[in-house]
């Protein structure tokens, strides 16, 4: 049984390493952008970046005065029992994010969207987000906050199979420069891809590829997978570098995720997770234990389940 | 390293220090500072309230962010980082605002156009620092070296509210805008644009379009 109380304080360790650490997958590759980049303005930009987190790392402060808007995914070991049921697990993290809000502090960036109340402590009416994922076996849950800035950088658009790649190609140039310009987007970023699904589900998939895969990783797919790194090639081949400036630092990474959609559709949503790529997650134990990480493992064989049941699936009428 | 002109500026600056800015210096602010956007403009310049102090107790210098801050039970104010926001969206009040608050350094993320530099900020002699990054605010929140004073946070709320700092070494900027009203981000564009014509090729335009890629509503999408 994982007590209520175990999830707040993970909750609340896991909101302010995801304000204040950026996670080592996207230095990494932030700082392989640095190498290779030529334009002076946008090495400059890049640079004061690195210095930054280390700042932020120093003085325990966040790496960025636009915290975002945190939210939370949650995922269940399908053993995993939690003292108070899934309520009490929404509760501990909606007062963790109030309690971090005040303590690290974050900004209070959650409003009302007509009537801009705001309680101060980033948590309203629907926010923060809580999505839910499973796991066929284990007795723990995971925890991830994801702490996404940016008022841009984000688009959708309804594609057909006719448009191709070569219209999902430009769909994908077109955010990138529109949002590009001036560094609106923040880049470099991490390009998350969604393709396929419904119209919602299409908006769910690219932000968790842009959000919950690290820079390095590839879709299972050989053929997503050398997409992924042809667009990556091709958005970091724009001209354009951190914020906008002359220079070759657009894209860390670019990360897809599909699923199956309307035969006549093919949806398409790009989304860009900035300099301040702010993710953090744990893993709590039957027994207590949490081990903090900073690769969510959100998409797994079993999340991206694509057949009745997943191949791993036991049989419910198995032979005997 | 980068061959960047680095530039120490004391605040208030003059309107010949800023005559010798050029575009894409860097520059960094020791000085008096202080917080105003939306929330600020609307009810100065809209509602015309008088602002809750003087040009000389706010400083010269707007800076177009909220803070992640807070305010304890014992009234300490504490600022952690600060980054800058998206300023196009203020520029309609820039005008009466600079009229008011007598800034002559406006601080923020993506600048303004080469228009709106021309036509409000040029008659006022005040010019344009960007952020860089733009997330850059645990460096930022090192250059704050005290909290003046909080204004208008319960009307405004901890987000809009105007703070006023005192910096030290507040940076890094870059010069966006000169006293001409130049802009360094259309020059940057200008240099990019031609290759993107090249990188398009091959790429054909969406079997749906839709509206706001033309502005002609008698147009249909297909
Ligand atoms: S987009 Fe990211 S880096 Fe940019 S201001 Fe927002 S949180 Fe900070």
């Amino acid at each position: 049984m994982i007590s209520a109380a175990t999830i707040e304080r993970t909750a609340e360790a896991l909101m302010a390493k995801a304000a204040i650490e950026i996670p080592e997958d996207y230095l990494t590759g932030l700082r392989a952008c640095a190498e290779t980049e030529k334009g002076e303005l946008s090495a400059f930009v890049i640079q004061a970046m690195l210095e930054n987190y280390d700042a932020a790392k120093e003085d325990r402060r966040a790496m960025c005065g636009d915290t975002g808007v945190p939210r939370w995914y949650v995922k269940y070991g399908n053993e995993a029992r939690v003292e108070g049921g899934p309520v009490a697990l929404e509760a501990a993290l909606r007062r963790a994010t109030a309690t971090a809000t005040h303590d690290v502090p974050l900004r209070p960036n959650r409003v009302h969207p007509l009537w801009r109340t705001d309680h101060d402590n980033n948590v309203g009416i629907n926010a923060p987000e809580i999505d839910y994922a499973f796991h066929p076996d284990g007795e723990w849950i995971d925890l991830t906050t994801v702490h996404k800035g940016g008022l841009f950088g984000t688009d959708y658009r309804m594609l057909f199979p006719g448009d191709g790649i070569a219209g999902i190609k430009r769909f994908y140039l077109d955010a990138l420069v529109a949002f590009g310009k001036r560094g609106l987007a923040c880049q470099p970023a991490i390009v998350g891809v969604g393709l396929g699904g419904s119209k919602d589900a299409c908006m769910v998939l690219g932000k968790q590829a842009s959000c919950l895969r690290i820079v390095g990783s590839r879709n299972p797919d050989p053929k997503i997978a050398a997409l992924e790194l042809e667009l990556k090639a091709l958005g970091n081949s724009i001209g354009m570098g951190a914020m906008g400036f002359m220079g070759s630092s657009m894209v860390v990474d670019c990360n897809i995720e599909v699923g199956y959609c309307h035969t006549g559709g093919m949806p398409m949503s790009v989304h860009m997770f900035c300099l301040s790529s702010r993710r953090a997650s744990a893993r709590i134990h039957a027994d207590g234990r949490v081990d903090y990480r900073t690769d969510p493992e959100w998409f797994t064989s079993y999340s991206r389940r694509a057949t009745v049941e997943w191949d791993g699936a036991p049989r419910a009428r198995a032979a005997e | 390293m980068s061959g960047l002109r680095k530039v120490h500026l004391s605040l208030p600056a003059s309107t010949e220090d800023l005559r010798r800015l050029q575009l894409g210096d860097v520059v960094y602010l020791t000085g008096r500072v202080f917080t105003a956007r939306e929330g600020v403009y609307k009810r100065a310049v809209e509602e015309g309230v008088a602002l809750p102090a003087s040009p000389a107790e706010l400083g010269s210098a707007n800076f177009h962010c909220s803070p992640a801050a807070r305010i304890d039970d014992d009234g300490t104010r504490t600022i952690g980082a600060v980054t800058a926001t998206a300023s196009f969206r203020f520029a309609k009040w820039l005008d009466g605002w600079f009229a008011l608050s007598k800034c002559n350094i406006i601080i923020g993320k993506g600048g303004m156009t080469s228009a709106d530099y021309r036509s409000m900020f040029v008659p006022h002699a005040a010019i344009y620092l960007t952020t860089v990054g733009y997330g850059t605010g645990a460096l930022l929140g090192r250059g704050i070296k005290n909290v003046v004073a909080a204004h208008w946070i319960e009307e405004l709320g901890l987000a809009q509210g105007v703070w006023v700092m005192d910096v030290e070494n507040f940076g890094p900027f870059l010069v966006e805008s000169d006293l001409d009203g130049n802009s360094l981000f259309e020059r940057e564009n200008a240099k990019i644009e031609p290759r993107i014509a090249a990188l398009y090729e091959g790429t054909k335009p969406p079997t749906l379009r839709r509206f706001g890629e033309t502005d002609d509503r008698s147009d249909e999408v297909i």
